[in-house]
């Protein structure tokens, strides 16, 4: 038996290992591609281009609509998340009794497993009718339906994981707290959020980088109309709508438009890695704090 | 003061409510979109719904083709995942962890748990489809998806066999058991209930994903049920956003039912978790 023991540890490590090539072989093949797009189109002309025509005759490759289109419907749905997100964290973790928070929490779950198909189906035929009905100009597709929904989405996360936060910030701190005859709204607000900051900032990070990358709520809701707005009343296009509506067409491979979503999706994953790395050294910060 | 004091309790009073408030409408979200898509599809549930095939005519179209793809692409997800990720866990948990390849791996599973699930499907674009020409196969969907939900399986499984005592490693090792030997006999069996628990999860996951299989080019229009791993396919997801980005009402009802029978599957998913995991605590494993 002993003779095998090195074999498989051996063979273990390769799993683990796996996970340093799957990173590889991502900025590989985003590289290979976004080099080749990048040898067409100036990466100035890419970055800092307000429009962005690829599929037309005459080809516009600036990338600038996609990401202000991102960027609003994240900053909507952050809009949603991050204030709802964080209230029901300050409930359950410093109100709520533990047999509501055993009965909430599972159900917070199931709100972050449906399958973002599912919330783009809401986003474009429930929430954009409910909404039409009180803002009369308001597009079938639009920014402001499908950012909502996101922030739904996205709201368990940032209720979890800034509820894991403040259940770490220590005992001491809220009795010294309540002995000065504070409130547990004073104490809360003055005592646990503070202490609890910087994994509350690592929870809202990570939030906005989920929000970025988001694909199918965009994709159904938003529209396919990439334009250079900060209107969330009309039709616009993401980063992920526009991989989306590239993938589902017959672009044929080795073509200039075929290499964009390549292109686009180096964008997003240099984005969503930078928030990723900001929000791991955050975490790793409040756990030394306290521990 | 008193007054002061009782202002402070009033407000303590109204922002226990708003928070109440708030939380209480994240839950009214969820039962709002059960409802509203209990109404759109549940007319159309039927087994001939289940059973039948694309159509233009909406009212008879089935989605047994998409169901089929779903179920082999994460039969194919399962096979390479599962052991791929319950062998990273285990080396990770039990050998490197002092390592400072070890350190490494851990950040960049994290990142990796966190990287859009888009990106996936490029590279899975880039690597399955084209470099290792798989074509737009069953294959090559359910690797892409393996991929996607490894960090997952990974994080869950180690926490499970993070939960086993020390103690029963140190008593196996002190009867003379190798470390490989305690890790099979003693340390998995234990942490059994937790690693399905997150397995079963982790694919439910899996099973929902929708925008990498667009990207790897699994089409929307397949009319037949995968035969082999080499076959173009669609999983029900994509058979949901086809009918969703369709105008008329019926393809909508359509989407709705579809919905229904995903949410459906992913709750069996989510109870065969919870079962599994009382079934191995009775039997005071744990």
């Amino acid at each position: 038996m002993k003779r095998f023991e090195p074999a498989i540890e051996w063979a273990l490590f390769s799993c683990a290992a796996l996970s340093v090539a799957t990173t590889a072989g991502i900025i590989l093949v985003l590289a290979v591609e976004t080099w080749e797009f990048l040898r067409a189109v100036p990466l100035l002309d890419f970055l800092f281009g307000t429009e962005w025509t690829p599929l037309f005759a005459t080809p516009r490759f600036g990338v600038l609509p996609l990401v202000v289109g991102t960027l609003l419907v994240s900053s909507i749905a952050m809009l949603v998340a991050l204030p709802f997100g964080l209230l029901s964290a300050i409930y359950l973790s410093e109100y709520a009794r533990p047999g509501v928070r055993r009965g909430v929490k599972p159900v917070l779950e199931v709100l972050a497993g449906v399958p973002t198909v599912v919330y783009g189906y809401f986003a474009l035929l429930f929430v954009t009718p409910l909404l039409q009905r009180v803002i009369p100009g308001l597009a079938g597709f639009n920014a402001l339906g499908p950012g909502i929904v996101m922030g739904i989405m996205i709201l368990p996360l940032v209720s979890s994981l800034s509820e894991d936060a403040m259940q770490g910030v220590p005992r001491g701190l809220r009795e010294g707290s309540y002995a000065l005859g504070a409130t547990k709204m004073q104490t809360s607000l003055k005592v646990v959020v503070p202490a609890a900051f910087s994994g509350i900032t690592a929870a809202f990070i990570l939030a906005v980088s989920r929000a970025i990358g988001e694909t199918m709520i965009v994709a159904i809701a938003a529209g396919q109309q990439p334009r250079l707005t900060g209107n969330p009343l009309v039709p616009i296009e993401t980063m992920t709508a526009y991989i989306v509506q590239v993938s589902l067409g017959d672009t044929p491979q080795g073509t200039l438009e075929y290499r964009t979503i390549f292109a686009v999706g180096m964008l997003l994953f240099l984005g969503t890695f930078v928030l990723n790395l900001i929000s791991a050294w955050l975490r790793e910060r409040y756990r030394e704090e306290y521990s | 003061m008193i007054s002061g004091t009782a202002r402070r309790r009033a407000q303590d009073l109204a922002f226990q409510t708003v928070a109440l408030l708030v939380l209480c409408l994240a839950l009214g979200a969820l039962a709002a979109l059960i409802i509203d898509v209990w109404q759109d599809g549940a007319s159309r549930l039927s087994l001939d719904f289940v059973r039948g095939f694309p159509s233009r005519r909406a009212e008879q179209a089935g989605i047994w083709h998409a169901l089929m793809g779903s179920v082999s692409v994460i039969a194919v997800t399962t096979v390479i995942a599962v052991p791929l990720g319950v062998g990273a866990a285990i080396y990770l948990e039990e050998y490197g962890t002092r390592s400072r390849a070890a350190k490494l791996i851990e950040i960049n599973i994290t990142n990796l748990a966190a990287v859009p699930s888009i990106i996936y499907g490029l590279l899975g674009l880039g690597l399955f489809v084209r470099m290792l020409a798989m074509g737009r196969s069953v294959m090559a969907g359910g690797a892409t998806l393996a991929l996607l939900a490894l960090p997952v399986v990974i994080l869950s499984t180690r926490e499970a066999l993070r939960a086993v005592p020390m103690s029963l490693r140190e008593g196996s090792y002190a009867l003379g058991a190798t470390k490989w030997q305690t890790i099979w006999n003693q340390v998995i069996p234990v942490a059994m209930p937790g690693i399905l628990t997150g397995l079963i999860l982790a694919l439910s996951r899996a099973i929902g994903e929708t925008a990498p299989l667009i990207t790897i080019g699994a089409v929307t229009f397949v009319s037949f049920a995968p035969d082999s791993l080499w076959s173009p396919f669609t999983v029900l997801p994509i058979q949901i956003f086809n009918w969703v980005s369709r105008p008329q009402v019926e393809f909508q009802a359509n989407a709705a039912a579809g919905i229904i029978i995903l949410l459906l599957l992913l709750l069996t998913m989510n109870a065969l978790a919870i079962w599994l995991r009382d079934r191995y605590q009775k039997r005071g494993l744990l």
